[in-house]
């Protein structure tokens, strides 16, 4: 008769290997091309940037935990880290520190912590971020600079969206090559810059099914069709769908932005539906409103809606009866 | 041709390197069994036997009161040493017969052979697998007798044989389909008969693709079809497998009746034909000794009311270091306190192992990994929430009834969050309070 106790608990007995920090961490690396890329188009003042953003994120976020009286390990599960980099990455390479800094206690504390932390924010916290500053320093934030590698020594100087939208590029033949839109030599956000960057990325994630196929699927399918239709009527007044798809924040959006866990839908039906809204809002922006892009806002609006998206677009349960 | 499967599931590592070489062995009787009146799913049975009896290997010791319920009888001949409360699997308290063994195995005079058992008339087929006290094999332990009793209104066109044994470690079903590939071709045509199906298939994991070839030869001159389908967890869970083999879908609530289905398990078939051609009650059963933990892993034939210690010590003994003992497989099996907990007739495998350190849990990150694997189509996240939140009604409303609690979920999740655990809390919450409304 052995005395030998064992520990009860309930069933699985086994799990997946993966974990919380891990996702992150493969968002992080696959974030690194286009971080690689921005350091070589902005050189120190993107160094700055990201520092910056780190710091203040990771501070804010180390604030509210020690006020909330939880575990400061929170900080070190990837998610923050994230934030930081996704915020730098989505501003003008010429906008001060300070700002910066700003928009990461913004996008940390209001867009994560007063929701409740990681898994109970609604919108993205680096666009909350972004948002806030765009309105607080609306010039800062819609000044843009040439990359080093151009050469060239101007006060401002225009995105390919913004030449797109007040330049009449597509009527004066001056629309951004593909090339160049692919290698990001040209003027942007920080990290947006280089489409060949952010593909890398893109492929990483894909590969290592980090984030849900469906979304970036959606939103560059509903782009390519939504401007495509505009294009084909009139390709004298528009610009056609790979430049859409490639330039701007699309990419950025659809692969890094749109997808993250937490603000997007948990269901198929519903990730479609968000998808394809942020793809059509985007476009409606870029095509017909007042601003050269519209990624950012198309997906904090599709943010609001996930958690209606959420309870309407429940699976079908095996065994269910079919609707009719 | 694509091998069938059915939609989402996970694919846990297989570990069955660890026993599926080994052939049985049968272990030799113990001195002393504890056997539970409770192995079933259903009713206690009532006792027969009182301290101080002698008893018969074989012999009836306990009745079943109700239809939901089934007999259970002695692993060995000798004195019963009590008829008292004993600690169960499940983790309550039982009446349990403890039974010391004199060691002569004399069977019960009435144990009789039929020599062509598929000429008896259905009924006495039933009778005899119910007078064997006959169960489901694969864990679950519903009587059989039952299954074999459809109700008028819900005809059997399909009996499927579950040959897929899904869960990782256990590899006894496997085995059985290698040793005893005929018996259970001929349980299986029992089933046939009875429930007056038209076609018998039979599905094997394809990671068992020696045991589908020796099936499908032994059965070339019959009707009966041996499928191949894709190693998948669950694809054992018999929704999912009637989904794989057949592409029909039992309704939400219902029993695999409600589609003109039985299913059951190959050891279980085995068990069929040998009570209602040898009159063999059910006293002994194949099962699985494996994991980390255990010395020597084994495929065995033990007696019920052996106790896991005795198992153990058969088996080489435990290492020092384990501390987890789950009674079944990996993702749905009891985990037990103790080693001194008898072998019942739903205990399909013993495992041991040191588990890792318990990982830290995260918020819900909505990652909706658990949605695109619950094999039941259902959204395991929000069940959960509502649970947490006490939200029953809704619950019920999103399907938490239908929770087969494979586990699947759990195991997906990067978050570490103990889906199954609420889940469970949640329908049990739900049916007792369904259950004093009624009352």
């Amino acid at each position: 008769m052995s005395d030998k106790t064992f520990f009860i608990k309930s069933s699985p007995h086994i799990r997946d290997k993966d974990s919380v920090p891990k996702i992150m961490y493969v968002v992080i690396i696959s974030l690194m091309p286009a971080a690689f890329a921005s350091i070589y188009y902005f050189r120190m003042k993107a160094v700055a940037l990201y520092i910056t953003c780190l710091v203040a994120s990771l501070a804010t976020e180390a604030i509210f935990l020690w006020l909330r009286k939880k575990p400061m390990n929170s900080l070190l599960d990837g998610s923050t880290v994230i934030t930081a980099l996704l915020l730098a990455m989505i501003l003008p390479p010429s906008i001060s520190l300070d700002s910066a800094a700003i928009g990461a206690v913004v996008a940390i504390g209001l867009g994560k912590q007063v929701f409740g932390g990681l898994g109970y924010n609604i919108f993205n916290p680096a666009l909350v971020g972004r948002a806030f500053l765009q309105t607080a320093f609306p010039v800062a934030m819609t000044t843009w600079v040439p990359t080093a590698a151009l050469k060239v020594n101007t006060a401002t100087f225009a995105t390919p969206l913004g030449a797109l939208k007040f330049e009449n590029a597509v009527a004066q033949g001056t629309l951004t090559s593909v090339k160049d839109l692919f290698s990001g030599n040209i003027g942007g956000s920080l990290g947006e810059t280089s489409a060949l960057a952010l593909l890398i990325g893109a492929v990483i994630l894909l590969c290592k099914r980090t984030i849900d196929w469906r979304i970036p699927t959606g939103i560059i399918g509903t782009m390519t069709v939504f401007t495509g239709i505009f294009w084909l009527a009139e390709p004298g007044k528009y610009a056609p769908p790979l430049f859409h798809i490639l330039a701007g924040g699309l990419l950025i959006g659809a692969f890094f932005m749109a997808t993250d866990m937490v603000t997007s839908p948990v269901t198929p039906k519903g990730t479609w539906i968000y998808a394809v809204g942020i793809g059509l809002m985007a476009g409606l922006v870029r095509l017909f409103g007042g601003f050269p892009e519209g990624v950012m806002y198309s997906i904090l609006f599709m943010n609001m809606f996930v958690p209606l998206l959420n309870r309407y677009t429940r699976p079908r349960i095996l065994g269910q009866r079919r609707a009719k | 041709m694509r091998t069938k499967t059915f939609p989402h599931g996970i694919h846990p590592p297989e570990f069955k390197d660890l026993s599926k070489d080994k052939a049985f062995e049968v272990m030799p009787a113990p001195e002393k069994v504890v056997i539970p009146l409770l192995q079933h799913f259903g009713a206690p049975a009532k006792p027969l036997v009182k301290k101080g009896d002698e008893v018969f290997l074989g012999q009836k010791i306990g009745e079943a009161p109700a239809l939901f319920s089934a007999d259970v009888h002695s692993s060995v001949s000798g004195k019963v040493l009590s008829v008292d409360g004993y600690v169960h699997p499940l983790g309550k308290t039982v009446l349990a017969v403890t039974i010391q063994n004199d060691g002569e195995d004399r069977p019960i005079a009435e144990m009789e052979t039929t020599r062509d058992p598929f000429a008896l008339d259905t009924d006495i087929i039933r009778k005899k697998v119910k007078e064997a006290g006959i169960v489901g094999m694969g864990g679950a332990a519903f009587p059989t007798a039952i299954k074999l009793t459809p109700p008028k209104n819900k005809p059997i066109d399909v009996v499927l044989l579950n040959g897929c044994e899904c869960e990782p470690f256990l590899t006894a079903d496997y085995r059985l389909m290698l040793e005893y590939p005929e018996d259970i071709l001929n349980g299986a045509e029992l089933v046939r008969k009875t429930t007056e199906a038209e076609q018998l298939i039979i599905g094997i994991e394809d990671n068992k693709k020696d045991a589908y070839q020796l099936l499908k030869d032994s059965a070339q001159n019959s009707t009966t079809e041996v499928a191949l389908v894709k190693t998948k967890y669950p694809q054992g869970a018999e929704k999912n497998l009637i989904s794989a083999l057949l592409g029909r879908e039992v309704p939400k609530g219902g029993l695999p009746f409600d589609v003109g289905v039985v299913v059951q398990n190959v050891a279980t078939a085995k068990a069929l034909w040998d009570a209602v051609s040898s009159g063999k009650p059910l006293y002994e059963r194949p099962l699985t000794v494996s994991g980390m933990g255990i010395k020597k892993p084994k495929n065995l034939i033990v007696r019920i009311g052996t106790s896991f210690q005795e198992v153990a010590d058969f088996c080489g003994g435990i290492h020092d270091e384990v501390d987890t003992l789950v009674m079944g497989g990996p993702m749905m099996g009891l985990s037990q306190w103790t080693l001194e907990i008898p072998v019942i007739k739903g205990t399909s495998g013993i495992l041991v192992w040191k588990a890792k350190k318990p990982p830290r849990e995260f918020a819900c990150i909505q990652c909706s990994r658990c949605v695109d694997h619950c094999p039941m189509g259902l959204v395991p996240t929000q069940l959960v929430k509502k649970v947490k939140y006490n939200l029953l009604d809704d619950a019920e409303a999103w399907g938490i009834l239908d929770c087969v609690e494979c586990g699947s979920c759990q195991y997906i999740c990067p978050a570490n969050i103990p889906l199954v655990h609420w889940l469970r809390l949640g329908k049990n919450k739900i049916i007792s309070s369904k259950r004093k409304k009624s009352a």
